[in-house]
């Protein structure tokens, strides 16, 4: 009896976190004056059509698992890496930077070695923040999102200076890019004529080595406990500062990686807005895959549908694409409460006495009649 | 040029620059009073920026325009009041983790503010021939500084104040002296929105007078910084945020003066500065409420 009343217990929770995340978006529709059902429809449909929209997903699902990789470390170790938007930029830069001056090296080397600087650049800049919170217990929130800021404008920097395109100085246009990346650093097409690239293998081998980490080796224990009780962890000889600054290094190689992968797979030359809010994107992606390997890939799948959806809403429906962040601002402040209230073990003893008193008193009734 | 004219200069930008983020961190600092930390105070003030940006650019031409600037920051402040409250729900009522909520909050906030503007005004927009018609830009900068000794008052001398406080503090303690903790936590909240919907306000109406996507470009998250650098006091933060007003524009000053250095550093300096002073400052919790981002659950057993 116990357990059917816990199932129905999480599925209400669920549904109603699901109605709430749903309908707040459903509002702000309202307000502009569109059929919120159309739109989800054409949002969660549109993209599943055809070839463009389902590669389209894929291609969107690459950065979003990897990034939500190294979130769910960052989460699952009690220090919130809210930076991935700046780490993705730093690894663009690096690995762009990588191919770019060291030209004419054989396509065994230049590919790994520009997704290696990207990954470093995205290490080494979330470590800043991971230092920052171990040693001087600055919050790493404020310092990532500061980060976030730096970096949009060192990327912004670089892309009009030293780092621009000559053609576009002789020409005079001045769009802030990079010139396009030699050949060797390509990740090559899966299929030809589709922006899908073989980053998603990337992604999906880095989920199962994230599973690995957590759950099957002695640093993810420990980064594990250091996150589920730091005191706890630390009297049972766990070097907790070592840990926060660990996780932070790791969800931000996985952020450099994505921007890596972005930029030799996707556009093959740094530009601007690269990033595309993958950062922010990847939170809510992680949260809603549970903070786990297997939910996040499934996850990404979704919020990549979600992603490409509102961009052909905004061509179809005028419904700014911008409604993506309503959705997942939405979705997050849902999920996190549902959470809380799905381990409230005093609350699910009240749903479950009253449930039961009250199946009690009917089948009473029954037997009267 | 000589020094004083610069001087002068330097403090006329300057001063007008901290109003916004002292009007945020103000009510971040009841928010933070209360224990709850609100990383979602940069999507209250973009919310805030709009609506007050829409209330001119609606109403002009109508009988209302004289009233549009105060509608404008009367709607400012009651959606911020409506998000502190939605946030008052999520971490207060549910228990949500505060960090992931705030973040949360600055996306809904921001994406709503975002799409909207997009739906119905379009690019960049000023606000058309914007005049101080009823309450003039400077009264609301005036009211933000008076603020400050009002803010210092209520917390320290009345007994809201000391309600405030001791749920930030010691709230089973509170709960048990007969403060009920959630409602103070939400009415906490609740004040902190509608100081950081007016801060918004303030940005879009006095000081860029003009609406964009980013136009808040991370003041939210320095106004909560600069709650730390204050020590949860209304008269540090009032210094903290001179501190960061000036600072910019010093440099947009010394920019002027044609030293030339890339303006994307400029730009970022303000970011690396709540670094710095957040690694100095912001380790110490000496002051500060103690129980500071832990949700309350009476049930709990300790």
């Amino acid at each position: 009896m116990k357990s059917w009343f816990r199932v129905l217990y999480v599925l209400l929770i669920a549904l109603g976190a699901a109605v709430a995340a749903i309908g707040m978006g459903a509002i702000v529709l309202a307000i502009l004056g569109k059929d919120p059902l159309a739109v989800y429809t054409v949002i969660l449909t549109e993209p599943l059509r055809d070839m463009f929209g389902l590669t389209e997903i894929a291609v969107r699902m690459t950065p979003l698992i990897l990034v939500a990789l190294g979130i769910a470390i960052s989460f699952r170790s009690g220090i919130l890496n809210i930076g991935a938007e700046g780490q993705i930029q730093m690894g663009v830069i690096a690995a762009a930077a990588t191919a770019i001056f060291l030209p004419g090296l054989p396509k065994g080397l230049a590919m790994p070695l520009s997704l290696l600087a990207g990954t470093v650049a995205g290490a080494l800049w979330a470590g800043i923040a991971g230092w920052l919170r171990a040693r001087l217990k600055v919050s790493e929130l404020l310092s990532t999102v500061m980060l976030n800021y730096i970096a949009a404008q060192l990327y912004g920097f670089l892309l009009r200076g030293p780092m621009i395109d000559p053609a576009e100085l002789q020409v005079g246009s001045g769009t802030p890019q990079s010139v396009r990346l030699p050949r060797g650093a390509w990740i090559d097409r899966i299929i030809p004529g589709t922006r899908l690239h073989y980053g998603l293998v990337i992604a999906l081998v880095a989920a199962v080595l994230v599973y690995i980490l957590l759950w099957r080796t002695r640093w993810g224990y420990e980064m594990r406990a250091a996150g589920a009780e730091p005191k706890a962890a630390r009297y049972g000889g766990i070097a907790v500062e070592s840990c926060l600054i660990g996780a932070m290094v790791l969800a931000g190689a996985f952020a450099g990686l994505a921007g890596a992968v972005e930029v030799t797979g996707v556009h093959r030359r740094a530009i601007e807005g690269i990033s595309s809010g993958y950062g922010f994107s990847g939170i809510v992606v992680a949260l809603f895959g549970g903070l786990h390997p297997a939910g996040i890939v499934p996850s990404a799948f979704f919020f990549g549908l979600l992603l490409i959806g509102a961009d052909m809403t905004q061509r179809i429906m005028t419904v700014p694409a911008n409604m993506v962040l309503v959705l997942q601002g939405a979705v997050i402040l849902s999920i996190i409460s549902a959470k809380v209230l799905i381990a409230d073990k005093y609350l699910f003893e009240r749903f479950a006495r009253s449930l039961s008193r009250r199946v009690a008193k009917r089948e009473t009734g029954e037997h009267a009649t | 040029m000589n020094i004083f004219a610069f001087i002068t200069n330097v403090l006329s930008i300057g001063i007008p620059f901290s109003v916004s983020l002292l009007l945020a961190s103000t009510g971040e600092m009841f928010n933070q009073r209360a224990g709850i930390f609100n990383l979602g105070c940069e999507g209250i003030m973009s919310m805030g920026a709009f609506l007050a940006f829409m209330a001119p650019h609606t109403l002009q031409g109508t009988a209302l325009e004289p009233w549009a600037n105060m509608l404008g920051i009367l709607a400012a402040m009651l959606m911020g009041g409506l998000m502190g409250m939605l946030f008052a729900l999520a971490t207060v009522t549910f228990r949500a983790p505060q960090g992931i909520a705030g973040i949360g909050l600055h996306m809904l906030g921001w994406g709503v503010a975002g799409t909207l503007f997009r739906f119905f005004v379009g690019g960049v927009t000023g606000i058309p021939g914007l005049k101080p018609v009823f309450l003039g830009m400077n009264a609301l900068a005036y009211l933000a500084f008076l603020l400050v000794p009002a803010s210092w008052y209520i917390l320290f001398k009345t007994p809201w104040g000391l309600k405030v406080r001791a749920v930030g503090t010691y709230p089973r303690a509170a709960d048990t002296m007969g403060v009920n903790v959630a409602r103070t936590r939400y009415q906490a909240l609740i004040a902190g929105g509608v100081l950081a919907g007016l801060a918004g306000a303030y940005l879009s109406l006095g000081q860029a007078k003009m609406f964009a996507d980013d136009i808040v470009a991370g003041r939210g998250f320095i106004a909560v910084a600069l709650v730390y650098f204050g020590r949860w006091n209304p008269f540090l933060i009032l210094g903290g945020s001179l501190l960061f007003s000036i600072a910019q524009s010093l440099q947009l000053a010394i920019q002027v003066q044609g030293i030339a250095f890339p303006y994307e550093f400029a730009v970022m300096l303000p970011y690396v500065l709540v670094i710095l002073v957040l690694a100095f400052a912001g380790g110490s919790t000496v002051r500060g409420p103690a129980e500071l981002g832990k949700p309350y659950n009476r049930e709990k057993r300790v």
